[in-house]
């Protein structure tokens, strides 16, 4: 890997946001929104039960990290949909940039914007709504690394998807992360779901996080065997991610979709 | 200085389904030669183009960039190359001196700020440099597209229809600037046009393209000498007309 070519997808990146700070508002504005409507819903929750629960640690704590994982997947496809928006990808893949080096490039990216949400809804939930990660305590850190690597699998896998099936397809990219919460239990344990709900969210790194938080807040301390099922599903998810995005460049480069996509908007 | 062929295609072929795109097409760009590729509309020509940029895949056949197998070394054979397309503007979103920027950084080009002040001279785009690409008119975003494609002194230039859709006047700037530039740079140059003119008055071979072969390929004069037609343009009718009537002609 050639890190100038990976250093000129970044720039790419940080020009375009750097030339319309526009596109800074929806990294910050629809995650601060989370945290005003679910830190008074906690707020009002705790005050009807008589504070017997934390809400804010439970309802709060679990939006913060599903919202990060959220930004991570959307940052990088965020990212990746400029290229698409510029009918860019004649220009980028009639160069020597390798896939590998595009993809990381894009996942650096997605890093970097997301750090940009997790600031806004940290500053919100500390200092409005009084949320204290030290009620986590730091073993939490390796459950939200899960997290994070969730986010850059899923940003991989819509890319993928929008390679394989056209500008277009970007829609079937954002609602990704709404149709995966209900199965990983941000909000609720697995076991309240029904069994073939259940299946499928052992199935998914994110419901061994939440289901971790829980235990840490119910004062029961990690499970590290569910760390360990959540580390080793998401190795598996991000590697498939890439094999997948792999097989779908090919794909593009046999059938000729790339020069069609530059020729072609999201109509 | 070597003469060995900075590009050289060898029966490349691709299908798609049944349907034949190219069908064993072979051909070679020497140093300093400016080539043209024209046929009518489906002839082949794009997809010739895509396989040489690297973005399409033939079915079989192989293309050699300054020797380098392309689809074998990909980088090392793309580093020797670039290209301009009026259908492939830069990013409208980035300024034109952003847009050098990050292409240099990916084509690994020494030296970029100054390569960049002397592009921008080049092209006479010193005043927009801050300027977004697509707010400047189609014959400034051509420049722009044109300093991008000499930003690493490439020794094979892709040129797909670079004149397209500007006015005369432009176009013969245009023309001039990118025969300077390959001159300078002893670059090959693949160029595709419609505009029989501009093949004539630039390109040192021209290889006629239709359903996927090469039907004759020689020097412009040569050829309408040869065929006993007036132009090149009234060649290209003829070729192009019998092309689709019987589905063959001989070179």
């Amino acid at each position: 890997m050639n890190p100038g070519r990976i250093f000129a997808v970044v720039v790419r990146q940080f020009y375009l946001l750097r030339g319309s700070p526009v596109r800074l508002l929806p990294m910050i504005a629809w995650v601060a929104i989370d945290m005003v409507l679910w830190g008074f819903l906690s707020r009002y929750l705790t005050e009807l039960t008589g504070a017997r629960f934390n809400f804010t640690a439970a309802l709060l704590g679990a939006v913060l990290l599903w919202d990060f994982l959220t930004r991570v997947m959307q940052g990088v496809t965020t990212a990746f949909f400029e290229d698409v928006w510029s009918r860019n990808f004649l220009n980028l893949f009639a160069t020597p940039l390798t896939v590998l080096e595009y993809l990381t490039g894009l996942v650096i990216t997605g890093v970097l914007t997301s750090l940009l949400g997790l600031i806004a809804m940290l500053t919100l939930a500390t200092t409005v709504f009084g949320l204290s990660f030290f009620v986590y305590g730091a073993a939490l850190l390796p459950f939200v690394f899960v997290l994070f690597l969730s986010g850059i699998t899923l940003g991989i896998l819509g890319t993928a998807i929008v390679l394989r099936f056209g500008p277009a397809s970007e829609w079937l990219i954002w609602p990704i992360p709404s149709v995966i919460s209900p199965f990983v239990g941000v909000f609720y344990p697995l076991a309240t779901l029904p069994l073939w709900m259940q299946a499928i969210g052992r199935a998914l790194p994110p419901s061994y996080v939440f289901d971790a938080m829980r235990h840490i807040l119910a004062g029961q301390g990690p499970d590290w065997g569910q760390l360990a099922m959540a580390a080793g599903l998401i190795v598996i998810y991000l590697v498939a991610a890439f094999l997948i995005f792999a097989g779908v460049y090919r794909y593009a480069m046999r059938t000729g979709l790339i020069a069609r996509y530059s020729a072609e908007t999201a109509g | 200085m070597t003469d060995a062929p900075v590009l050289t295609v060898s029966n490349l072929r691709k299908t798609f389904g049944d349907f034949v795109a190219v069908d064993g097409v072979s051909f070679e760009v020497r140093p300093g030669e400016i080539v043209g590729l024209v046929g009518p509309n489906g002839a082949g020509k794009t997809t010739t183009i895509s396989m040489v940029l690297g973005v399409l895949r033939p079915s079989t056949g192989e293309v050699r960039i300054n020797g380098v197998d392309l689809f074998k070394q990909r980088g090392k054979a793309l580093c020797h190359t670039n290209f301009g397309t009026a259908y492939a503007p830069l990013p409208g979103n980035l300024t034109v001196e952003q847009n050098l920027r990050v292409f240099g950084l990916i084509y690994g080009v020494k030296k970029l700020q100054a390569r960049i002040e002397q592009l921008l001279a080049d092209y006479d785009l010193l005043h927009h440099r801050k300027t977004k690409a697509g707010l400047l008119s189609s014959g400034e975003q051509t420049r722009v597209t044109l300093a991008k494609a000499m930003l690493n002194h490439p020794k094979l230039l892709l040129l797909d229809e670079p004149t397209a859709s500007i006015d005369p006047a432009t176009a013969r700037d245009i023309r001039t600037r990118i025969v300077a530039a390959a001159a300078a740079d002893r670059c090959g140059v693949l160029w595709t046009s419609h505009n029989m003119y501009e093949v004539s008055e630039v390109c040192d071979r021209v290889l006629f393209l239709s359903r996927g072969k090469i039907l004759m390929q020689g020097e412009p004069e040569a050829l309408v000498r040869e065929h006993g037609a007036a132009t090149l343009e009234d060649l290209f009718i003829e070729v192009a007309h019998e092309s689709l009537t019987d589905g063959s002609h001989a070179a």
